[in-house]
């Protein structure tokens, strides 16, 4: 993975850069000069800025209005006291974070001790693993939904079925509060991490032969290797991976909609549900920008801590 | 012996991933399975047709395979007995069978408008694609490799929107969607998607990696930048574009919450919004919403077996964080 390109800092260029403006050339010679350089951003630039860059702020500002047709009107922090009087948002802030910090762990986990596992087989069997622990990845979350709501149909279900041959009665579970949102738990944690498999096989391809031999040398068993030598050498890997199924697990969504609806009650709401709730059933614009305002901010935190963290120790 | 105690772990290594793997195809396989189960069954000895979806115990392949092969066998053996009647019964019971196991696909594309949604998915996501790799690259390129005021500001102001979730912008879309009368158009669809900014950074990162002596080369020989750009520079990003593209392609074929929201006409409607629809509206079997299901699930699957390595370098490139 190091032959990757990861220029994320371009130095050379910016020293370059740097020299050049110490000289006497003004700023508008060298953009005359580089006009075609703009012109091949131009078309990314315009649509940048209309459907990302304006829409950030305009949410930003939408947040502290009260949105109306003819003239929106400022509202201060009335949309943000709403958001954290509710009962739906704190619910479905509640459910989110619950969500995100089980299966979060468990996922990447997972594709570690997945990954281990298919790295230490032979060419074909690898393929063949990650090829069966990406495909889910790549298939709509629509489809796998639709078929999870049959797995835990209180009737026909495989879950229920699956209980019944020791006995036990058949559960309803995405129809009563105390279970629904741990069925789309344990949906989430049997879906495997298919990015960080394929991930860490690319990583551990990188780790140099040498560190496996000195250790067996010194007597290192094959788990002792993996413990001391393996994992704390994918851990910039972890890291990313942890922050990249965060910030996804936030946005939890297609699920909800497509079993639970939130329901019931706000068993299962999550903040991307309740946005669109919010924004698209109920048309309350001011109030469904200033929650995903919140969700920004909320994936922000996140992201700062874990990074913190995870670096820390190192 | 110690070389045992090896197979014994590569045993279990065997077993352990096969069970993962299977309860990760579990749902794709159900898929395919119930939309081609027996969902009217009906032989002579029986009263009324019998369906083998949703039955209990659940049936874990298609019944129409082992009963057709059960008609086969009879209707050969009645045939050699010279039983000209009972042979033309079980040819007809085949016909049933086999009809009966493709009827929800028939009807998908002849009562519903799956079809029409197929063609919305391929087409929007080819545009989107397309549009992306051209718009993308060009932007990487000279974020890449060109010197000019203003380019650092450029890229730091593009990258820092990647933090931001999606879910942000919707509200202000839904407005300028619906003041610029795009409301319930496919434009509502490929014009937010081709805005966005991880494929620039994708790019920038492979096309940093292309010698700036190559890029001289072609200038000393007169070449327009242009020129430079689509003969020298494309080429060597061809790899770079692969896993782009793929990406591009199955995020917009896949994509949901935006589709839902702005369109609203069945004829304009994408896979994913049909199927949520055909889901909501009750009226169809379960044997036919898995017929949809798989309908949008093939594209994925083919193109992922396809273009696979682009899949690894794809994650690999975009994923790696300084």
């Amino acid at each position: 993975m190091t032959q990757v390109p990861m220029g994320a800092v371009p130095k050379k260029g910016e020293e370059k850069l740097k020299i050049r403006k110490r000289s006497n050339q003004s700023i508008w010679k060298q953009m005359k000069k580089n006009y075609a350089a703009y012109l091949f951003l131009l078309p990314k630039l315009v649509l940048f800025t209309l459907f990302v860059a304006i829409p950030v702020l305009w949410a930003f500002v939408l947040s502290f209005q009260e949105y109306k047709i003819f003239g929106s009107e400022f509202a201060g922090l009335q949309n943000y006291i709403t958001v954290f009087q509710s009962a739906a948002f704190m619910a479905a802030l509640k459910n989110t974070l619950l969500f995100t910090i089980v299966t979060v762990p468990f996922g990447v986990i997972t594709a570690l001790i997945g990954a281990s596992m298919i790295f230490a087989l032979g060419k074909v069997s690898q393929s063949f693993f990650r090829s069966a622990f990406y495909l889910p990845t790549v298939t709509s979350m629509v489809i796998i939904a639709m078929v999870w709501r049959w797995m835990y149909n209180y009737d026909f279900g495989l879950f229920n079925y699956i209980l019944g041959w020791f006995g036990v009665d058949p559960i309803n579970w995405l129809g009563q509060s105390s279970t629904a949102l741990w069925a789309l738990i344990i949906m989430q944690c049997l879906i495997p991490f298919g990015v960080g498999i394929i991930m860490y096989l690319a990583s551990m391809g990188s780790i140099s032969n040498a560190l496996y031999e000195a250790a067996k040398i010194d007597g290192a068993g094959s788990l002792k290797q993996w413990w001391h030598i393996t994992v704390p050498l994918l851990k910039p890997t972890t890291l990313y991976l942890v922050l990249l199924s965060t910030i996804g697990s936030f946005q939890v969504f297609t699920q909800i909609i497509m079993m639970t609806g939130g329901g019931p009650g706000n068993a299962t709401e999550t903040l991307v549900h309740l946005i669109y709730k919010t924004g698209f059933r109920d048309f309350e614009f001011g109030l469904a920008a200033a929650q995903s305002v919140v969700l920004f901010v909320i994936i922000l935190i996140f992201s700062v801590i874990q990074f913190r963290v995870l670096r820390h120790d190192e | 012996m110690k070389n045992q105690s090896k197979r014994v772990n590569k045993l279990i290594i065997y077993v352990l991933l096969t069970i993962f793997a299977v309860v990760s195809l579990l749902p794709l396989y159900w898929v395919f399975s119930t939309s081609l189960q027996l969902s009217s069954y009906q032989s002579e000895d029986m009263e009324r047709p019998v369906s083998y979806v949703d039955s209990n115990p659940p049936k874990l392949y298609p019944m129409g395979i082992p009963l057709y092969f059960e008609h086969w066998g009879e209707a050969r053996e009645a045939d050699k007995a010279g039983n000209a009647e009972e042979e033309a019964y079980h040819r007809e019971m085949m016909d049933h069978i086999v009809d009966n196991t493709f009827s929800s696909f028939v009807s998908l594309f002849q009562k519903h408008d799956v079809g029409k949604w197929f063609f919305n998915s391929v087409y929007i996501s080819v545009v989107v694609t397309v549009g992306i790799l051209l718009i993308d690259s060009m932007a990487g390129y000279v974020l890449a490799k060109k010197k000019f005021p203003g380019r650092n500001l450029i890229f730091w102001i593009i990258i820092s929107t990647m933090m931001i979730p999606g879910q942000v912008t919707l509200v202000p879309l839904f407005i300028m969607v619906g003041n610029l009368n795009l409301m319930d158009t496919h434009w509502a669809l490929i014009l937010p998607d081709l805005s966005m900014v991880f494929g620039v950074f994708l790019m920038r990162q492979f096309m940093y990696s292309i010698p700036d002596e190559l890029l001289e080369a072609s200038r000393m020989d007169g070449a327009s930048e242009w020129r430079t750009y689509w003969t020298i520079v494309l080429p060597l990003a061809k790899p770079g574009l692969a896993a782009l593209g793929i990406f591009t392609f199955m995020n917009v074929w896949n994509s949901f919450l935006w589709p839902i929201i702005v369109l609203n006409s069945a004829e304009l409607y994408t896979l994913p919004v049909g199927l949520k629809t055909l889901q909501d509206a009750n009226l169809a079997s379960f044997k036919l919403l898995m017929s949809g299901a798989a309908v949008a699930a093939i594209p994925m699957i083919i193109v992922f077996i396809l273009f696979q390595r682009y899949f690894v370098k794809g994650l690999t490139l975009g994923g790696v964080k300084e």
